[in-house]
């Protein structure tokens, strides 16, 4: 097909509160997709980074501060901002260089320090600011409004807090396979349910934590990977980066209020729905045929949501698939074998590359004992502040 | 902070939005630039007061402390607030609020009908910030 590129190369810093820069665990993670990959640096057409903020320094910053990092090679350079997509958009960025021939072989570099405790904006009186209104004005943290969506669930749907514990129990699970995850601890749903509440009805463990982390991969055009001697490389076949249509109908953060539909009728699929359609619109392939999903479990039942927005089933049947064991180890299509955001914990810029890297390792069949068994179609998702989402679809 | 957010005293209390004069969409924080319907080539936009009554889609609480800009004394104890999303019927859009003080989640189902009321946000010495607080319609002030 064309339209698709190459991941010829994937590397993670592993995840935690290590306490350093940045600048570090993004190196770490290139040095380790380059070597992956078997390309030396100074033959890189191109670089881009998922961007984070630079203590101190007031903006935005990756590609070049890696470029730095790694020694100036005069490698073309972007960087890319987009909250929880970022990492997703340099994914982007790097495909459309290589679809449109302006370079061969691109690594794509995200990586963060996170704050201790929960994610606040930047200081200031920032009024015309979303994302300081919604602290200002209502404290709303972001645990709060995974809470409101946990909430809504459990009357709508009838979920309970045993069904978002057991995402826990599966992701840990996992996470504790990988030697890349911040938590490699198995947990139960008794440990869940006897964590403090921090948004009812959602307690500590059914919520994601901040963490440092890094990911990298290195992308190149088929006919790259061919000369390079990769003659059947896991390949990047679609990535969504839609916005929301207006109206706006779900209480997505940082919003105090949805769009009013009084006037224009709503879209029947949601946002985040449709982030997922049009991955697969790109890709030609339908939910039937993912083996192995990486969505982003911010919360617990945030995970069954993402069942039902990637199509995996229908409408309110994302717990009753969970119970079913479709989403777990051995189902029919397991979900965040990596150990998800659960296991990892969220830096920001990194986990969208991170969710591609764990697609990259399960197709490769290189996932050691969190592996997939025949895995052919992935599909990782996430959506982020300010109308930002993505998914992508790599095959094999 | 939220200039013109909300209006009015007791049961005059009233969230304000905008209405495009085009095409009727209404905002809410306000928007007082542009129309953000795509359909939309644009018209004036005017203050419009929202519904005084909704019904809750959804609700939680704090549990532990926001982090600035929220304000909160840190030499008090934390007390958990509630946070309510009501869905106002006419204006098909959902707004979410503080509870009033006191109020537990203990207290709030989904669907059960709220009314919105002038709260007090934070004080100090020289100035009292307001804001709008969801209230269980039927429980005294
Ligand atoms: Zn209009």
């Amino acid at each position: 097909m064309s339209g698709e590129v190459a991941v010829l190369g994937a590397g993670m810093h592993p995840w935690g509160k290590w306490g350093r820069s940045f600048v570090e665990y993004g190196t770490v993670a290139a040095r380790a997709a380059l070597a992956d990959a078997g390309v030396d640096w100074r033959d890189v057409d191109s670089i881009v980074g998922a961007d984070t903020v630079r203590g101190g320094y007031p903006g935005y910053v990756a590609g070049a501060t890696f470029a730095k990092a790694l020694g100036w090679q005069g490698a073309r350079v972007a960087s890319v901002y987009a909250a929880c997509a970022s990492g997703a958009q340099a994914i982007n960025t790097a495909r459309a260089q290589i679809l449109s021939g302006l370079a061969d072989v691109i690594l794509v570099v995200g990586a963060d320090a996170a704050p201790k405790g929960f994610f606040k904006p930047a200081g200031g009186e920032r009024a015309d600011d979303p994302d300081w209104l919604r602290f200002r004005v209502l404290g709303a943290t972001n645990p709060a409004y995974f809470g409101l969506y946990a909430r809504r669930r459990m009357a709508v749907h009838g979920d309970t807090l045993e069904d978002f514990a057991l995402v826990k129990v599966k992701n840990a699970a996992l996470g504790a396979l990988n030697p890349n995850a911040r938590y490699r601890k198995e947990v139960t749903a008794e440990e869940v349910a006897a964590s403090a509440v921090v948004a009812d009805p959602l307690r500590l463990l059914d919520i994601c934590a901040t963490s440092d982390g890094a990911a990298a991969l290195v992308l190149s055009s088929m006919e790259f990977a061919r000369r390079h001697g990769a003659t059947d490389p896991v390949r990047v076949r679609a990535v969504s980066t839609v916005t929301p249509t207006y109206p706006r109908t779900v209480l997505d953060l940082p919003d105090v209020a949805t769009d009013s539909a009084a006037v224009v009728e709503p879209s029947e699929e949601t946002y985040r729905a449709s982030i997922a359609r049009a991955a697969y619109e790109e890709a030609g392939v339908g939910p039937e045929d993912i083996s192995v999903a990486e969505v982003y479990d911010l919360s617990t039942s945030l995970e069954l949501q993402w069942y039902e927005d990637l199509g995996l089933c229908g409408e309110g049947e994302g717990a009753k698939l969970l119970r079913e064991g479709a989403t777990s180890p051995g189902g029919r299509t397991p979900v965040n074998t990596s150990g998800g955001l659960a296991s990892f914990g969220e830096a920001v810029p990194a986990q969208a590359i991170a969710q591609v890297c764990e697609l990259t390792w399960q197709l490769r069949g290189t996932a050691g004992a969190r592996q997939v068994e025949g895995a052919r179609v992935g599909i990782s998702a996430n959506q982020g502040l300010f109308g930002h989402g993505s998914s992508v679809i790599a095959v094999r | 902070m939220v200039a013109h957010w909300f209006a009015g005293e007791d049961a005059d209390f009233r969230l304000l939005g905008t209405r495009c004069s085009a095409c009727a969409a209404v905002f809410f924080p306000r928007e007082d630039t542009f129309c953000r319907n795509p359909g939309c080539a644009g018209g004036e936009l005017v203050e419009a007061p929202l519904s005084r009554r909704g019904r809750v889609w959804s609700y939680t609480d704090g549990r532990y402390r926001p982090p600035s800009p929220y304000v909160s004394d840190p030499e008090l104890p934390w007390e958990p607030y509630t946070l309510i999303a009501v869905e106002l019927a006419a204006e098909r859009m959902v707004v979410l609020g503080q509870g009033v003080p006191g109020l537990s989640v203990a207290d709030l189902e989904v669907g059960m009908e709220v009314e919105v009321v002038p709260g007090v946000l934070n004080e100090d010495d020289e100035t009292t910030w307001t804001t709008w607080h969801w209230r269980p319609v039927g429980v005294g002030a």
